[in-house]
């Protein structure tokens, strides 16, 4: 049976939601083999977290070479696992820097990259969405083993019960790939709300928020929703980088989106418009966000807001 | 010190794209530099300027390097504009529906034969967007990589370079000796508007167009044939469903939660 390679993307101590989706994905078209990346000791934390997934065997490389030296490294222990495993496809979770590790695996082991699939098929074939989510692409690696980045909420994670074999697997990290030194790093500063990519319900603020996020994130709060920001709102120092929405922020494609004082301009549209639910709140009625949405309010956003939330409130009570 | 930066002309970002034979039509929208490159101008140009300051000749050089057809020059001139020294342009036929992995090599050799030792980019082109370039750059050139820089310190003697890299993941401070590709993102710097006599100097500054033979590329190695993977087929979304809009006349909150709640969306 084919076997389908995939990296297990982890915070050093926690995994994170993308490889029971990158599993259900790779038993499509084979069995599904989880690598991974660790510091020494800390891979069979990281291998307990996987169990109820569909992941069939795990291969667990525990080198702190890799986390010091960044992308080559990492590069250089995934295509030694290759070599090995003579997969048929390796799939990443999208991400900065997973499509860095996808696009250079892919030149070292010769293989086409395909980036930010939505969809992956038995034959190997992917779906994409391209030009901000305007067009839907059906492609095909045609030469060496594929390289696939996934967007994370691509697909909903099977479960499974029988738990992945774990097994070890030393990796040596060539000079060549060591001329990077990471001195330090610090996390990203997490709330308590959903991530971006991973969330249902995406509720993002522009620059109608005039710098005050509050509504939004207690309408965020009560609904379980992730925070997003334009790049209006970013640029101004309201909201973090890492919460922009858009061609240069994040791509999502939640159940729901509330766009709350953004305008729609096409750069912001790139990175929502494939949202499945599209709703606008805006005090201007010409505002572009109102061609995409399914439910727009013309209106302040500081009055809609806290009345939507108390009205929430109330019923659900 | 030598820098290279690659840049790209793509659509105008503000432009609707489509496409045509699975391929983006590039005749039928405004073709400009890609905005993110501009970053890495910027940044480049803040780097040399002080170094270069009081020179007769500027000892520390900026040169832009593309691929694409002949009308490419346009956006290399608005990046010489902005204070770049001159420009590489690969120029060919044969190039046409390459994929990450033919522009890598092309980019590569063009970076190997100039000497160059660092090079900028911006993170990803406006029009593609696969963000995979810098590090397959890195890749191919075997040099270190420091990729989304939000800052980034030259140390010109010492030959090194420390960025602070930015992502989902969070800050990681990273640091490389010559030579290296390092690519910024757009929170870095805000980039200047060429002026006049930028513009003007601009129209005399070299641009070495070349063509694949002349970099020692064969030409099945990149463009459609070369290509290592394909579309099969491309389609336009289907346009979404039309959706009510209300005004808010006073009771647009208790509507909002109505419309949530009977799509059980909440
Ligand atoms: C290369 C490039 C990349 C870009 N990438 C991104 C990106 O990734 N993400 C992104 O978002 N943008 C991006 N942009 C910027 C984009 O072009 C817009 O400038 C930006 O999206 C505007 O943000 P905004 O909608 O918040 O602000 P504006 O366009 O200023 O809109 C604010 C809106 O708020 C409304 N408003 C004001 N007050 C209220 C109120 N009290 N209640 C309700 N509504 C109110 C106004 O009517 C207006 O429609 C990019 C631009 C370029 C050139």
């Amino acid at each position: 049976m084919a076997n389908i390679l995939f990296l297990v993307d982890h915070d050093g101590s926690k995994v994170a939601k993308t490889p029971g989706e990158l599993a259900t994905f790779a038993k499509r078209a084979g069995s599904a083999i989880g690598v991974i990346l660790a510091n020494n000791g800390a891979g069979d934390a990281l291998a307990a977290q996987l169990s109820g997934t569909e992941i069939d065997r795990l291969i667990v490389v525990e080198n702190d070479e890799i986390s010091k030296h960044g992308i080559a490294a990492a590069v250089s222990a995934l295509a030694q696992v290759v070599a090995k495993e003579k997969p048929e496809a390796l799939l990443v979770a999208s991400s900065a820097r997973g499509k860095e590790i996808a696009g250079r695996l892919a030149l070292r082991i010769a293989g086409g990259v395909i980036t930010d699939a939505t969809d992956f098929r038995s034959d190997l074939s992917t779906t994409q969405s391209v030009f901000g989510g305007s067009f839907t692409v059906n492609a095909k690696v045609k030469v060496g083993t594929p390289v696939i980045t996934i967007r994370p909420s691509s697909i909903e994670a099977g479960v499974a019960s029988a738990a992945a074999s774990i097994e070890k697997f030393e990796v040596s990290i060539e000079a060549k790939d060591k001329t990077v030194t990471i001195s330090n790093s610090q996390p990203p500063v997490k709330g308590g709300r959903p991530d971006l990519t991973e969330a249902k319900i995406v509720i993002s603020g522009g620059r109608g928020t005039n710098g005050n996020f509050a509504e939004v994130e207690a309408m965020a709060d009560l609904i379980g929703a992730a925070v997003g920001a334009s790049r209006a709102a970013t640029d101004a120092g309201w909201y973090p980088h890492t919460h922009q929405v858009g061609q240069t922020g994040k791509t999502v494609s939640p159940q729901l989106y509330i766009a709350c004082g953004i305008s729609g301009a096409i750069q912001h549209r790139a990175g929502m418009q494939t949202s499945k639910t599209i709703v606008a709140i805006n005090k201007d009625p010409e505002a572009p966000i109102f061609d995409l949405a399914d439910f727009g309010v013309v209106g302040d956003l500081f009055a809609v807001l806290p009345q939507a939330r108390e009205a929430l409130k109330a019923k659900r009570a | 010190m030598k820098i290279a930066i690659c840049v790209k002309q793509v659509p105008d970002s503000w432009a609707e794209k489509k496409m045509v034979n699975g391929r983006l039509d590039r005749e039928s929208v405004d073709a400009v530099l890609n905005d993110l490159d501009e970053y890495a101008i910027e940044e480049a140009l803040r780097i040399v300027e002080p170094l270069n300051e009081g020179k007769e000749s500027p000892e520390h050089t900026i040169t832009l390097i593309s691929m694409g057809p002949e009308r490419t020059t346009e956006a290399i001139r608005k990046g010489l504009s902005m204070g770049a020294d001159g420009g590489v342009l690969v120029s060919d036929p044969a190039l046409a529906g390459s994929d990450a992995v033919a522009t890598a090599k092309v980019l590569s050799k063009v970076i190997q034969d100039g000497g160059f030792d660092l090079v900028f980019c911006g993170t990803e082109s406006t029009d593609a967007r696969m963000s995979v370039i810098p590090a397959m750059l890195a890749e191919s050139l075997g040099w270190a990589q420091l990729t989304f820089a939000g800052s980034v310190k030259v140390h010109a003697g010492a030959k090194s370079v420390e960025i602070a890299r930015m992502t989902e993941s969070g800050v990681e401070t990273m640091s490389a000796a010559f030579p290296c590709v390092v690519s910024v993102i757009e929170k870095i710097n805000e980039p200047r508007y060429p002026s006049f006599k930028g513009i003007m100097a601009a129209k005399k500054k070299p641009i070495d167009t070349k063509a694949l033979a002349d970099i020692g590329v064969s030409s099945g190695e990149v463009g459609t044939t070369g290509a290592w993977s394909e579309v099969l087929e491309a389609q336009p979304r289907p346009p979404r469903d039309k959706g009510v809009k209300l005004e808010d006349s006073g009771d647009g909150g208790t509507k909002l939660a109505d419309y949530l709640l009977e799509k059980r969306l909440v």
